[in-house]
């Protein structure tokens, strides 16, 4: 599926993309949060595309963990602790790979979704990036285990997070800022979603 | 003495709420972690962690924070310190900082600065 230099090439189109969608992004948040999700994202991305030479020679592990201290110490608001930790646990389970497959993907996105979890205290179904990334992965999972097409199992990943973020339009949200919204929030997709489904389209269509 | 942090996604409350405080304890060591680097809103890594090094001793260090961010970034901060005494307070972040504070500055344990600021989560205004 990716080694190292895929994996660089993965990270450099995310950080592209949180660019290009930053004010679409923050806009979102804007009408459910404080309005700073894209910026906030696009600022920490920078920064990781400041270091990036020096992921040279380094494996994905080390790679991922670099990506998540550098988000945790730049975002400035809720997605930094959310993101960092999840590409930090990610880190720690990709530690010493210089190749991945999807197998290492899902497990990957199990550790990372386990830590956001703890790290935001949430669950599925509160309007948050959960709501996209835990169907994703079981769609991936479902996929993947019933023809081992690496490709196929990407794709129903992506549509299942789109989907997520459809539903999050439909719910109250209980997390974070938003939830003082209470049901002004309906209507409304949630910024974090978006922002995952963009990385996961990332990796669909570089992988 | 028991040391006191707060973490805000605003500099200026976070500085406000030191100020109110150091009126009634002005020796009770203090610092804001407030607002990014370059003063506009969120939560600041870096800020919280220099705000805790320069006033941790062995008594402790005590951190109040507002929402979200602010409480996540400081549990990250906290587990790269696993090996000192800091412990995050969940409580009002005025009533309880002036609490702590007053009760820091007459020398008291960090269970007893820890045990008023939660007390202030129940102390009625009015």
């Amino acid at each position: 599926m990716a080694d190292t230099s895929k994996v660089i090439e993965i990270i450099k189109k995310i950080i592209a993309d949180v660019d290009e969608q930053k004010l679409f992004l923050t806009e979102l948040d804007n009408v459910i949060g404080d309005g700073d999700h894209g910026i906030n994202l696009a600022r920490g991305f920078d920064a990781v595309a400041a270091v990036m030479d020096t992921f040279e020679g380094k494996d994905i592990g080390a790679i991922m963990k670099a990506i998540g201290m550098k988000l945790v110490s730049t975002v400035g608001g809720a997605s930094g602790p959310l993101y960092g930790t999840a590409f930090m646990k990610a880190g720690a389970y990709l530690n010493g790979k210089t190749e991945m497959n999807l197998d290492d993907f899902i497990g990957m996105l199990e550790v990372a979704i386990d830590g956001i979890m703890k790290r935001g205290k949430a669950v599925k179904g509160e309007k948050t990036m959960l709501d996209a990334m835990i169907p994703a992965l079981d769609a991936m999972k479902e996929s993947y285990g019933a023809d081992g097409d690496a490709k196929k199992a990407l794709d129903a990943g992506v549509a299942a997070a789109e989907e997520g973020i459809e539903y999050t339009k439909t719910i109250i949200a209980t997390k974070g800022r938003a939830s003082y919204l209470g049901e002004r929030s309906i209507g409304h997709q949630d910024p974090g979603a978006t922002s995952f489904t963009l990385m996961l389209k990332a990796v669909q269509a570089l992988a | 003495m028991v040391g006191i942090v707060i973490v805000s996604h605003s500099q200026k409350l976070a500085e406000g709420v030191i100020d109110l405080a150091a009126l009634m304890a002005p020796e009770t060591p203090m610092r804001a972690a407030g607002g990014m680097e370059d003063g506009g809103f969120g939560t600041s890594f870096e800020k919280i962690n220099n705000a805790i090094e320069e006033i941790y001793s062995d008594d402790g260090v005590v951190i109040l924070m507002d929402l979200g961010s602010a409480v996540m970034t400081t549990e990250m901060v906290l587990e790269m310190m696993e090996d000192r005494n800091i412990k995050m307070i969940d409580c009002p972040i005025v009533e309880g900082a002036i609490a702590a504070a007053v009760v820091a500055a007459g020398n008291a344990s960090m269970d007893e600065v820890i045990q008023v600021a939660i007390a202030s989560r129940t102390t009625p205004k009015f």
